[in-house]
């Protein structure tokens, strides 16, 4: 072998090498990272274990919302129709969080079943609407929005 | 009528697009000067006919024409002015015509400044931009239409999302644009190059200041979507690893990647390949992230499924573009001229570490972003994938990246000694064992990253700089240029983002509480107090404003007035306010009102030191990157040898 050659061989070696190494990490790292997502209904089929982070979607049952006391502590009920959880967080809930709307939690259940969220997303896409409605409200030509909350 | 002719332009445009992408082929291959210059003129009609129909599609939104559909679902009656044009590009529609209309402007740059350039390869860059366009241009056509009508006609519009009524916005898209479609001349360029046979030395050379403007643009692009992130969601977070982040965080590292690659093959003519494989990847990554927008696939893989014609139609483009230059590629690369040797250590060993790296870190990113529309296109389930994946691997990549980039630069082609590197740089790592030890002492809490984020930062910039001294220093004729001083200036902001990214999370403070008017909190040594809120009125919201008076060691700071808006069309929007400074930011958001009269609201004060650094690293970036693409070396006329296409005369000593 010449010494370019081995040279070479070298290097493509360590190359290998490098990105095994960084492929190895990225793997497991994805692995620890990968959060399940779970409505109310798969939940009930398949409980997950307490203690371990998923997300749960689903719409914020009406009339369940529910502050504790003086502190920043919330509970709410999500929905998908025939299953639901109770909900508890801690902290400002985003600007979309409503009643009736969609919302994702991601956090654990605790041993009573209650799921303990660290963080609140509520669902919108780019027109702040669900496709369904922005259909129906295309369907009629009746562009005109509500003013009923303002 | 108005909004027909802009129709009408669109459907020329296309017209126009489609000859330029043929004529002009057809013309460099049979040496036609008439069929080459098709392509200027084309470029410049084509422009025009795009400038028109957004003028129109523009005006629609000033005189509130609701009887265009796009208005009427992305404006209303008490919308400001000034968000009536940031609106024109506020949802799907308006966006890819504005991602065309830059492509056009790009398209017509070219056509302008590439006057030097052989005609042949001239003609064939303008051709392969002509497809480019008109690819797009059928999609907006056939899919996505902004000028369809709404029979009958609305009263009134829905809103802009209030989220997009911000300045920030107003510039943020078009400067993304910018970046985003720039990376298109490179790919052309490279296209033009392997059907002429002209990979050069020169090609590579005409390529760079392009490249160096589209990635400073999407430089800039990427750091004002953070900034408004920032400022405008109200969570105090800069960087969310969301996939429409990551969608254009692709094209950059690549792109990064490919300014570093087109060095080496300029200055040596090595990694010819590479180079060409990088120019095309980078734009395959700008239609990816495309698509990943624009078609759906983020909000549900099923939603994309049930409505495919945009999703669908995109995908068979991105095929078409990546396939046929990589298949292009395939056929042309065997026959391509190596370059010069070099030894194991040696600015092309660094330089191709640093390839590699960022590579790896687009892959990365890449897998994390679509692995969860793999799995839920199989049904596997809806999974997502946590910011730490992103966050720690993106920190382990930078260890490599941060610790040799001094070496880049200090090191010579070809052939050098560890030990003189050595010599050169023990005074920036003393400076960096400095930064390190000051930051374990003075930030507490800074951790292991934040300490090693510091150092690595002042490693780089004291390099940069003393590397710019002894430049400086050099015989008149020999002194840095501008392509060299932009470099320092790119590289010491990589350095001072590198401050900011790895100090700013782990020693800021937040804390989210319930205060009733006359409450005071003290974060981070200043006092917040909280005097209430009142009533206010906008344009087209009314919004219950709080005011913060912060003091610290008795003094008044300042006053903050973060509101909570409600817009006319019912939807509520925080909006944060901040007291920005060099070195920390004091941010108060307002959450929702706890009690019944309002008194009580839930509220989130944040504390977040050296995160200007962040986006000040990032504006030098940019700044180093138009400063390299201005230099006098990229106007060179072209050489003789060149214009007839002949293979590198230049790099015939070097054989492989």
């Amino acid at each position: 072998m010449t010494p370019t050659r081995k040279r070479r061989l070298i290097a493509v070696l360590l190359i290998l090498a490098g990105v095994g190494v960084a492929s190895t990490i990225a793997f497991y790292s994805l692995q620890e990272n990968l959060l399940y997502f779970q409505s109310p209904s798969e939940l009930a089929q398949q409980p997950m274990p307490a203690g371990r982070q998923f997300r749960l979607g689903g719409l914020v049952k009406p009339g369940s919302v529910e502050r504790q006391g003086e502190g920043l502590t919330t509970q709410f009920v999500v929905t998908d129709g025939p299953e639901e959880v109770t909900v508890e967080y801690v902290g400002t809930l985003p600007d979309l969080f409503r009643e009736g709307q969609g919302v994702i939690a991601r956090g654990a259940l605790d041993d009573s079943g209650l799921f303990a969220a660290s963080e609140v997303l509520a669902k919108h896409d780019e027109n702040y609407m669900p496709p369904e409605v922005a259909d129906a409200l295309e369907e009629s030509g009746h562009l005109m929005p509500s003013k009923d909350e303002g | 009528m108005i909004p027909e002719l802009g129709q009408v332009a669109l459907i020329g445009a296309l017209l126009i697009s489609l000859t330029m992408g043929t004529l002009p082929l057809i013309g460099a291959s049979n040496g036609n000067q008439k069929l080459m210059r098709v392509g200027q003129t084309g470029a410049v009609a084509q422009f025009f006919l795009i400038a028109v129909s957004f003028i129109i599609l523009t005006w629609a939104f000033i005189v509130q024409d609701f009887s265009v559909e796009y208005v009427a679902r992305n404006s209303n009656l008490q919308l400001p002015l000034e968000y009536r044009f940031s609106a024109v590009w506020g949802s799907h529609e308006g966006s890819l015509l504005l991602w065309e209309l830059i492509l056009c402007l790009w398209t017509f740059a070219v056509a302008i400044f590439s006057k030097k350039l052989p005609d042949d390869f001239r003609a064939r860059t303008l051709a392969v931009l002509g497809w480019i366009s008109a690819g797009f241009l059928l999609f907006v056509i056939f899919t996505s239409n902004p000028f369809g009508r709404l029979i009958p006609q609305a009263v009134d519009g829905l809103d802009l999302n209030p989220l997009l009524q911000d300045p920030g916005l107003i510039i943020h898209p078009p400067m993304l644009y910018m970046g985003y479609v720039g990376f298109s001349v490179s790919f052309a360029f490279a296209v033009a190059a392997l059907l002429g046979q002209q990979v050069t030395r020169e090609w590579v050379r005409w390529s760079r200041p392009w490249t160096h403007v589209a990635w400073a643009f999407l430089t800039l692009g990427i750091a004002l979507g953070s900034w408004w992130a920032y400022y405008e969601l109200g969570w105090g977070g800069w960087w969310f690893w969301d996939p429409v982040e990551n969608a254009s965080f692709m094209p950059w590292i690549v792109g990064t990647a490919l300014i570093h690659s087109q060095a080496v093959t300029e200055k040596r003519g090595t990694f010819r390949n590479w180079t060409l494989i990088l120019a095309i990847t980078a734009f395959s990554l700008c239609l990816l992230g495309t698509f990943l927008v624009r078609s759906g696939v983020l909000t549900s893989v099923h939603a994309f499924a049930s409505d495919p014609t945009r999703g669908v139609f995109i995908l068979a483009y991105l095929v078409v573009v990546v396939g046929g230059s990589l298949l292009l590629f395939a056929i042309r690369a065997p026959g391509m001229v190596q370059g010069s040797n070099f030894a194991g250590l040696s600015r092309e060993t660094l330089l191709l570490i640093n390839n590699l790296v960022l590579v790896v870190m687009a892959a990365m990113v890449l897998t994390g972003t679509l692995y969860p529309l793999l799995l839920d296109a199989l049904d596997a389930g809806k999974i997502s994938v946590g910011p730490p994946y992103f966050g720690t691997l993106f920190a382990l990549l930078l260890v490599p990246l941060a610790v040799l980039l001094p070496f880049g630069f200090y090191s010579r082609w070809q052939e050098d000694s560890l030990k003189r590197l050595m010599g050169e740089l023990y005074v920036p790592a003393f400076v960096a064992l400095v930064g390190g030890v000051a930051t374990y002492f003075l930030l507490p809490t800074a951790g292991g990253w934040g300490i090693a984020g510091v150092a690595g930062g002042f490693w780089i910039m004291a390099s940069c700089l003393r590397y710019y001294r002894e430049r400086m220093s050099s015989m008149p004729g020999r002194r840095p240029g501008r392509s060299e001083t932009g470099m320092i200036i790119a590289h010491f902001g990589v350095g001072l983002f590198l401050i900011g990214a790895s100090l700013t999370n782990p020693v800021s403070q937040e804390k989210h509480l319930r205060m009733v008017a006359g409450d005071s909190f003290e974060l981070a040594g200043y006092t917040f107090v909280f005097e209430g809120t009142r009533g206010v009125r906008g344009p087209n919201y009314v919004a219950d404003e709080g005011e913060f008076i912060v003091y610290k060691g008795g003094e008044r700071v300042t006053s903050l007035y973060p509101q909570k808006r409600r817009y006319s069309s019912g939807q509520v929007m925080t909006e944060a306010a901040l007291d920005p400074g060099l070195t920390r930011d004091l941010y108060v958001g307002l959450g929702e009102p706890l009690d019944e009269r309002g008194t009580a609201w839930a509220v989130r004060l944040y504390h977040k030191p050296f995160i200007r650094f962040i986006w000040i690293g990032a504006l030098l970036m940019m700044a180093g990157g138009f400063l390299a693409a201005s230099d006098r070396r990229y106007r060179r006329p072209v050489s003789e040898t060149v214009k007839h296409g002949a293979a590198d005369a230049n790099l015939a000593e070097a054989p492989a």
